[in-house]
């Protein structure tokens, strides 16, 4: 644990900053599960359960920056202290969106459910990939809330899962499409939730990357170089 | 003291790394003592030419000390002594026969409170030239004005030059001790904490004409508001208990730097 600040005041506001950031996150992972079961079990009331947190997610990320920028003009931070709400400002940004992805699964689920179309394949094909992600997104905000530099470069390493599910869903997709041409409208919307929660993915990856910024000051994104030499440190 | 980590910087602009710079100023194994205590401990550091290098570090640490050994003023003090070495341009001054004034010339120095003496404006600059330099009356009002217009004051007081110095503003006040300092064209500028009696505006101004003077001088800045030396210089040294604690490139001191202790400091956990 850091020393405390000669300014209990600072502490203060960057303690209430990462809770509320650690918040927002649990409402996104939340809004994703239910999406995904939404979309499996076609529930309507669950999809729209999802767009509705979707605009109190919205909500904290413009909160939580207006925090931040109050912080900075404020106490100048400088170091670790700036890497921090630096990195939450852009974690922030990629929960924000993973919830967008969610929305659109529950979207994808309600249309379903309104439109009366029935859907031959593939939701359960994606459970897997959807519950990776899922694990990856709570993985990454657990070692936020730790700064969890060895959680965080786990994180990083294993988002090729999610990667390697998409790719051969893709292919079973493309697969069943040339065996039954009436199917691509529906596979289409499929690809899309495929789509969108390997987006997920990555942006989980990116909040763990945003963790090894924050605890060692190496920005390892798009650098795979620099990665490899903070994983080979641990 | 630390070795710089330039290269492990990401993203690091395009300026000269420190392995290139050429050096202004060696300390080696310097220690200083004000009678039995030693304020100094053991510091080695390589100043850059041309650039601004500051010192930071809380009250006592060694840091106003080590700025006054560059210039040999400890000398005016009975019982205080430096050992080790301080080149400056191959010379080690602390034990050069060469005159102190002649030293002092070369390295230029501005107090935390401005100095101007009690006569013109005109005179404050002049004054100083004329202990080195003869030279006609034209050329000593060009070298006010010169001088005058580099420590951004010249269209402040230009109608007034025969007005006292003690006339001016703090801030004018500090920026005509500027001007005196590089009137006598030193190879270096020490600023002893230049802007802490000063109002933003006027801060604002002599950080202005910090990053100006780095053109032609080596800076030396001692400053206790820690943004300032992130805002006007290149490389900052951290001291504690008269010991140098790290030494790197301000961006990377600011953002990143290598040692808790500095860290705790800048980030106010320091206590």
């Amino acid at each position: 644990m850091d020393k405390p600040h000669l300014s209990t005041q600072f502490d203060t506001e960057i303690n209430t900053v990462s809770t509320r950031v650690l918040e927002m996150g649990g409402q996104v992972e939340s809004q994703l599960a239910q999406a995904i079961y939404a979309l499996r079990h076609l529930d309507i009331d669950a999809a729209r359960n999802v767009l509705q947190v979707e605009k109190r997610v919205n909500q904290m990320e413009v909160d939580i920056d207006a925090d931040i920028t109050q912080i900075i003009a404020k106490r100048q931070p400088t170091a670790r202290d700036l890497r921090l709400l630096v990195a939450i400002s852009k974690t922030i940004t990629n929960l924000e969106r993973a919830g967008d992805e969610a929305a659109r699964i529950a979207r994808m689920a309600r249309d379903i459910v309104e439109s009366g179309t029935s859907v031959s394949m593939g939701i359960s094909d994606l459970q897997h990939a959807a519950d990776l992600a899922i694990d990856q997104l709570r993985r990454s905000l657990d070692c936020f809330a730790r700064l969890d530099e060895k959680a965080a470069v786990e994180i990083v390493e294993s988002d090729s899962k999610i990667d390697d599910e998409f790719d051969g869903f893709t292919r079973k997709v493309i697969t069943y499409v040339m065996e039954d041409p009436r199917a691509i409208s529906s596979m289409l919307d499929l690809m899309f939730v495929a789509k969108a929660i390997e987006r997920i993915g990555d942006h989980a990856k990116s909040i763990a990357e945003f963790v090894i910024y924050i605890v060692r000051g190496t920005d390892v994104r798009h650098n795979k170089e620099a990665f490899r030499e903070v994983a080979g440190s641990l | 003291m630390t070795t710089l980590t330039t290269s492990q910087r990401n993203g690091s602009a395009s300026k000269v790394p420190f392995d290139q710079q050429t050096i202004k100023i060696t300390a080696r194994n310097l220690n200083f003592f004000y009678g039995k205590f030693r304020a100094i401990k053991d510091v080695n550091l390589d100043i850059p030419e041309k650039q601004v290098t500051a010192f930071i570090g809380p009250s006592g640490c060694g840091k106003s000390t080590l700025l006054r050994i560059f210039n040999r003023m400890y000398e005016l003090y009975p019982e205080q002594r430096a050992e080790g070495e301080i080149n400056i341009d191959g010379e080690n001054i602390l034990t050069s026969k060469r005159d102190v004034s002649l030293i002092r010339a070369k390295i230029g120095m501005v107090f935390q409170k401005p100095t101007p003496f009690p006569m013109s404006i005109y005179e404050n600059i002049a004054f100083g030239v004329r202990l080195y330099e003869s030279m006609s009356r034209s050329e000593m009002d060009e070298r006010v004005e010169a001088s005058l217009t580099k420590a951004g004051l010249w269209g402040e007081v230009k109608d007034k030059l025969g007005q006292s110095g003690m006339s001016l503003s703090g801030g004018q006040q500090q920026r005509l001790c500027i001007a005196r300092g590089i009137a006598i064209r030193p190879d270096v500028l020490l600023l002893d904490e230049p802007t802490s009696a000063l109002d933003p505006i006027s801060t604002a101004k002599v950080e202005e004409l910090v990053t100006e003077l780095k053109k032609d001088y080596t800076v030396v800045i001692v400053t206790h508001n820690m943004q300032q030396a992130a805002r006007v210089s290149d490389y900052t040294a951290y001291m504690y208990l008269g010991e140098l604690i790290e030494f790197g490139e301000t961006d990377q001191i600011f953002l990143k730097p290598t040692k808790q202790e500095t860290e705790d400091y800048i980030t106010g956990r320091f206590g």
